[in-house]
């Protein structure tokens, strides 16, 4: 007993979220809770009046709602992807990131198909989806996809949370109940551990080909119809490399806050946004190159309609947002990330944020300007987003923040026995493992 | 659905047979402002050429209740369905309002109900009873009248005849003063949209597509 409370005080700064609340903590939640319930009247509000309180209007049958979809569902390929990923190819500093990238995952996607029920002209029938279900329509593609990710990335989730789990169980003194329950009895010995292990391995496999997956039927729902500029077969690895790239964004931004909030400079090292850093600046390029190949293709196949859309992204009317993505997309981050110097927490953080407001605007970039401009000559109409749109963007981005938040204090953000395993037993297995890949050494 | 253009006056008299006839909402000059406005038929402008050889024309632009629609392909609930007829329907009680179909469709063709549908108080009362009215939150869209040919079905029937192609025309048809629209089977050989539809002058909008539409235009001046 003296023994386990001696290991108790060893990762003493993981359970002090969830042992004591600040006054911040409330002053940040009543601040996140008011935006959520501004978005909840907006949203009210228009479910009253109808879809007619938004900017939208024909041909711009799509705006914020849609990019707001494609935005949160990619900001959800952070966490289980590269988690996943990175447990795979065994790479031990992912020890103390995986959980809080995981959360992301889990958490996000919840907004992510939030965005499409609210930009349903009817949402009362959105059980039509199953009922009449159409399986040649994309969408069902989608709202398949989407369960099979979100059931998948929170069993992900929940696995390595057990033992978590288990050790408040038996050492906090609050919830007992409700740790109990989801403890599953687990007692650490070596037969649970080599099924959870089992367990964690098959699901980390099983979630990567489903999360790419989402983000190419989340493409598909543009790249199936004829549109111009929509109707493209790149779009479904564009938009997971797109994805990819703001997830990986996000989860910076996020491991800066509970660094700072939380006090986790040990288990969160400047080492760990480095490395995340290399990622991102692999995924800026990789963007770049995507971006790159379609607008060329584009521009060289020079078919009017394209060029159409093409030139009112460039030089017209949505040249603002279109350059405001590249500065968000690539120039800010890319010097910032391609020097050590500058891979810092802070320096990571600030390319993040402006990898997320790019992506954000690259979504809009892609759904707005094509609907804008379509085939047949029409009344020209500006979308303007309204507040009621803005309100809501707001209000999802404040309650994704706060369930975070909750979630921090009802679980460790950091896998306490993963850090610990990593302490104990992986110097050791890292050691066998570098032998096994290198000639000369003596292992059969 | 034949449209000659030589004998095509711009008058819009389609388009007001057919605001009539199918209950389309009027929603005043603010919200029409702003791109809200419902037609299912419009004219629209068709200009060909550089200055200074411009041809503008103006092409009445129903549905063209194509024959491989990409509308339907991507409803997610069957609101939107190409029937045995081939008309192009489309159930109002089944949308969700999801607006996939309004803009996979190459023609614009489709409308969405941004607000719940309104009328002056005058016109209330002479809504046609035939035709639903549509529900806040929905898309709707021109089906040829298809409570038309429902109704001359019921009648052939009641008469105990065959249903003939002059037993159902669709409202525009009906009101185009100088006969520029035809109406017809174009399945069969004999019937005279078939005939016009293998004219010379004939055209369809954006065949390139593959989306076999079943409006023809007949074009103007050759």
């Amino acid at each position: 007993m003296e023994e386990k409370e001696l290991r108790i005080e060893e990762d003493v700064v993981l359970f002090e979220p969830i042992r004591r609340t600040g006054k911040s903590f409330y002053l940040t939640l009543s601040i996140l809770v008011a935006i959520i319930l501004w978005a909840v009247w907006a949203y009210l509000h228009q479910y009253h009046h109808g879809l007619g309180v938004t900017g939208l209007a024909r041909p711009i049958f799509w705006g914020v709602y849609i990019t707001n979809f494609v935005f949160f569902i990619g900001i959800s390929h952070a966490g289980t992807l590269i988690s996943a990923i990175l447990r795979l190819a065994k790479a031990e500093w992912r020890r103390s990131i995986t959980r809080s990238a995981e959360v992301i995952t889990v958490l996000v996607l919840f907004f992510g198909v939030g965005n499409i029920l609210m930009d349903l002209g009817r949402p009362d029938r959105m059980l039509n989806i199953i009922q009449f279900a159409q399986f040649r329509s994309p969408l069902l593609w989608d709202v398949s996809s989407i369960t099979i990710y979100l059931t998948a990335s929170t069993i992900y989730l929940y696995l390595p949370l057990i033992p978590d789990i288990a050790l408040l169980r038996d050492y906090s003194g609050k919830r007992k109940w409700f740790y109990r329950i989801f403890a599953l009895g687990w007692k650490g010995t070596e037969k649970q551990h080599r099924l959870l292990e089992k367990g964690i391995a098959i699901m980390a496999i099983l979630v990567i080909p489903v999360a790419v997956s989402v983000h190419t039927v989340v493409s598909f729902v543009f790249a199936m119809t004829i549109q111009p500029m929509w109707h493209s077969a790149i779009f479904g690895p564009y938009f997971v490399a797109g994805a990819i790239f703001s997830g990986i964004a996000g989860l910076i931004v996020a491991m800066n806050l509970i660094r700072k909030v939380y006090h986790l400079e040990d288990y969160l090292r400047p080492v760990h946004f480095n490395n995340l850093g290399i990622l991102l600046l692999i995924m800026t390029l990789l963007w770049f190159y995507f971006t790159f190949t379609e607008y060329i293709t584009v521009y060289y196949g020079g078919e009017p309609i394209h060029m159409t859309i093409f030139w009112s992204k460039f030089i017209g009317r949505f040249a603002p947002y279109f350059w405001g993505m590249f500065l968000f997309c690539f120039v800010i981050p890319l010097p910032i990330l391609s020097f050590k110097k500058t891979r810092t927490p802070f320096g990571t953080l600030i390319a993040s944020l402006s990898v997320i407001i790019g992506m954000w605007l690259e979504r809009f970039v892609i759904v707005v300007p094509t609907l804008t401009n379509p085939r047949l000559p029409n009344e020209s109409v500006i979308y303007a987003p309204t507040w009621v749109e803005w309100s809501i963007l707001a209000g999802c981005i404040s309650f994704f923040i706060l369930l975070y938040m909750i979630f921090t204090k009802i679980f460790p953000i950091v896998s306490i026995w993963e850090v610990r395993e990593g302490r104990e037993k992986s110097m050791a297995e890292v050691q066998e493992r570098i032998k096994t890949y290198l000639p000369g050494i003596g292992v059969e | 659905m034949v449209i000659d253009l030589d004998k095509c006056s711009a008058c819009q008299a389609c388009v007001v047979a057919c605001q009539a006839e199918n209950n389309v909402a009027i929603i005043g000059p603010e919200e029409a402002a702003r791109g809200r406005t419902i037609h299912w038929i419009e004219l629209i402008p068709y200009i060909e050429g550089e200055y200074p050889h411009l041809k503008v024309r103006l092409l009445p632009r129903p549905c063209m209740h194509c024959d491989n629609p990409p509308c339907t392909k991507v409803c997610p609930v069957y609101a939107t369905y190409i029937n045995e007829e081939g008309l192009v329907g489309q159930i109002n009680y089944r949308c969700i309002g999801c607006r996939y179909c309004t803009t996979a469709c190459p023609y614009t063709v489709k409308y969405f109900n941004w607000y719940p549908p309104e009328w002056p108080k005058e016109m209330k009362g002479s809504l046609n009873r035939d035709v639903s009215i549509r529900t806040k939150g929905v898309v709707e869209k021109c089906t040829f009248c298809s409570h038309r040919l429902l109704h001359a079905r019921e009648k052939a029937k009641t008469e105990g005849r065959d249903l003939l192609p002059e037993d159902y025309i669709p409202a525009c048809v009906q009101a185009c003063p100088s006969g520029a629209m035809y109406f017809g089977d174009l399945n069969d050989p004999n019937s005279l949209v078939s005939a016009l539809s293998r004219e010379r002058r004939a055209f369809r909008l954006m065949e390139e597509l593959g989306t076999e539409p079943k409006v023809i235009y007949l074009s103007e001046g050759m």
